[in-house]
């Protein structure tokens, strides 16, 4: 056997520093892949992908009543992926933002139902404008019950290493379950009706073009996360941690505490998206409240690699295709879960493309001609 | 005692889906590969297995076979399942895609699938999208003769169960001897403890994590579509089958990565899920009872961290993958 044929055909290389112009060419490049590859599905049930794709779009953002609509489901689906992000950074495979978006809802739904008539709202207020004070406690109550739903698996992650993925995932059964106890049973408002009685009109957040304010709760948020993650010590502290835990153990960091800390904070802005779900669009509470934002907001932290402004564009994307989908579902017979499936689609291609951003094919005896697909 | 019986029976029956579903997923793991997306490929599997059923009654027509239906079915849902993980597997273990996120990917996609096969069915076929009651009975009936199960008690817990169980039962034995006593089990757990090491000593690691990960992610769909023809009467049900998936994952820890342990473990979680249909306790809210098995998977994530012995814990590259030309 010659020298030569021992050497594979083909073998990967570590790639030096790529320009951030090409990866992100190669990231946007494999969106446009997903999307191709999504047409699959829709060509199976007979229908044209373009026709398809383009009903998805008008319906999502062809007249204003539909922009809004699609803003009102991004909106925590952008909160939620804000969330997610420093624990994914962290290496902390938190997928309980459905239960801590559950628990936050439900804590402030309790405010709302019980403490409407005690708190008294600013005195400069108008009569009949929303409870400015009792918003506030609905606010912060909501984001401490997500951060503790949080902090429980973070604490035992901390003390034994306890499985955190299950951990959480199975806190989010148990925070649905409570909330459907309690739909049915001391909170149900007519008996039998197995429905919590809507907020009363001074418990919902006011709408700010045709939007609950929510949005404005989320952008801002968007910076201080992005001010977060990037400028302080904290961010850094939990930079290290998902590099590498025995290298923050080395500079001394108390890795237990940052991973509590980080999951009540990650927990408290979940819980906080409880509250603008059930104050600013729903108006009651009921146990499938988070409505799978809880997982799709993974979705979008990782397309948009954690970057909060990203998430803006890429959570977007994803409620255009959620929305866009129930249009296509009635008007093109297309099931709706075409949706998940392009979703799950983006996100193989997203971190696919991961690969050819870090590493190069060199193919045999063309050593100076590297070719990266 | 009827009640027991009864409880007992009913827990077989839903512990059979866990069972496949953990099952599979052991393998998978022994390779070192963590794969979270039982749930999307046991949702890929039910959607896949009813499909090639119900498609198989409509050509065969009445001449459908029981028998056959069944072995279209577990073919049928051990492929899709099958290339579901494969995606994951090309992702992670060619690709090095991170384990977790692919895992999690998988999931969306697979429930996401699944989905749209089921609803398609019952769009493109009017509605509605059951099987006969002769393969519907087929499906659920036992493999033993009358005179056996009918003895009292011993009967009904010992040989009234589908096809499924026994099958179930089957596939552990084989696995464990497969992982414990053959040349090629040891080398998967070699692989799984340390792959490069396993890479070190000729053992083309690759193969070994290509194979273990997609025959798992067969054998874990058959779950998908053992509860879509039992417990759930041959019709898409989606809703009861959310959780199954990540139930068996946490299963596999329970049941300390051997395939043997899987056997009760199973039976065990299925009999807490079913619980609050058959025993009703005093005080207790039906929507609280329904949370316990998730709270026992929380005590026992909990506990068996705490306990940390050696000869427990998960295989040791678990989650990681391996780039030889990366030290």
């Amino acid at each position: 056997m010659s020298q030569e044929k021992r050497i594979p055909f083909v073998r990967l290389a570590k790639r030096a520093e790529m320009d951030r112009k090409k990866v992100w060419l190669i990231r946007i490049s494999s969106i446009f892949v997903a999307f191709i590859l999504g047409s699959i599905p829709m060509m199976l049930t007979g229908s044209n992908p373009i026709e398809a794709y383009s009903v998805i779009i008008s319906g999502s953002l062809s007249r204003p009543v539909y922009i809004r609509q699609t803003v009102k489901i991004a909106i925590p689906l952008l909160g939620c992926a804000l969330a997610i992000a420093p624990c994914f950074k962290m290496r902390f495979w938190n997928i309980g933002a459905e239960g801590q978006i559950t628990m936050g809802a439900m804590v402030s739904t309790y405010f709302a139902l019980f403490f409407v008539k005690k708190v008294p709202n600013l005195p400069f207020l108008p009569d009949g404008s929303p409870n400015v004070t009792l918003l506030l406690i609905m606010l912060v109550s909501g984001a401490v019950a997500g951060g503790i739903w949080g902090l429980i698996p973070a604490f035992f992650k901390a003390k034994w290493n306890t499985n955190e993925t299950l951990f959480t995932l199975m806190m989010n059964y148990i925070a649905i379950g409570i909330v459907a106890w309690l739909q049915g049973g001391p909170w149900e408002g007519r008996k039998g009706s197995q429905l919590i009685p809507m907020f009363d009109k001074s418990a919902r957040l006011p709408d700010v073009f045709g939007v609950n304010c929510g949005w404005i709760i989320v952008l801002v948020l968007v910076v201080l996360m992005y001010i977060y993650m990037s400028r302080t010590k904290q961010g850094y502290e939990i930079a290290v941690i998902g590099d590498s835990v025995n290298t923050a153990r080395y500079a001394g960091m108390n890795v237990g505490y940052i991973i509590m800390r980080t999951m009540f904070i990650s927990g408290a802005i979940s819980g906080l998206v409880g509250f603008l779900i059930v104050s600013g669009s729903n108006y009651t509470l009921y146990s499938g409240v988070a409505n799978n934002v809880g997982f799709t907001a993974i979705t979008v932290a990782w397309l948009s690699q954690l970057n909060s402004f990203a998430m803006i564009i890429i959570s977007m994307i994803l409620a255009v295709l959620d929305k866009g989908a129930n249009t296509l579902q009635t008007r093109m017979g297309v099931p709706a879960s075409i949706a998940d499936i392009i979703t799950g689609i983006l996100l193989f291609a997203m971190l696919s493309s991961e690969f050819f951003i870090n590493y190069k094919l060199v193919f045999r005896r063309s050593d100076k001609k590297e070719v990266s697909a | 005692m009827t009640t027991l019986v009864a409880l007992i029976v009913a827990a077989v029956t839903f512990g059979t889906v866990l069972m496949y579903g953990t099952l599979g997923e052991i393998l998978t793991e022994k390779s070192g590969n963590l794969n979270l997306g039982v749930e999307g490929i046991m949702y890929m599997g039910g959607a896949f297995g009813l499909a090639g059923a119900f498609y198989y009654e409509k050509t065969a027509g009445a001449m459908a076979s029981g028998p056959f239906a069944i072995t279209i079915a577990i073919l049928t849902a051990f492929l899709a399942g099958a290339a579901a993980s494969l995606i994951y597997s090309f992702l992670t273990i060619t690709l090095r895609t991170n384990q977790n996120v692919t895992g999690l990917a998988l999931s969306i996609f697979g429930t996401g699938v699944g989905q749209f096969v089921g609803e398609f069915m019952r769009v493109s076929e009017g509605g509605y999208v059951a099987l006969g009651n002769n393969l519907k009975n087929a499906f659920s009936a036992t493999i033993f003769p009358d005179f056996l199960v009918s003895i009292p008690v011993v009967g009904s817990i010992l040989f009234s169960h589908t096809v499924f169980f026994y099958l179930a039962i089957v596939v552990a034995i084989l696995m464990y001897i497969f992982l414990t006593k053959t040349k090629k089990g040891l080398y998967l757990t070699a692989v799984g403890e340390s792959q490069s090491t396993a890479d070190a000593a000729g053992i083309n690691i690759t193969k070994y994590k290509y194979l273990a990960t997609v025959i798992g992610g067969g054998i874990s769909a058959i779950g998908g579509m053992v509860y879509i023809m039992t417990t759930a009467g041959c019709v898409w049900n989606h809703e009861g089958l959310s959780g199954v998936g990540w139930l068996a994952v946490a299963l596999v820890i329970f049941c300390m990565w051997r395939p043997l342990n899987a056997i009760w473990g199973s039976v065990l979680f299925g009999a807490m899920m079913i619980m609050y249909l058959r025993v009703s306790l005093p005080f207790v809210p039906t929507e609280i009872y329904k949370i316990l098995p998730y709270v026992v998977t929380v005590i026992v994530l909990i506990l068996t961290s705490m306990r940390n012995s050696r000869d427990k814990q998960p295989p040791a590259s678990l989650g990681i993958n391996y780039f030889r030309e990366e030290r």
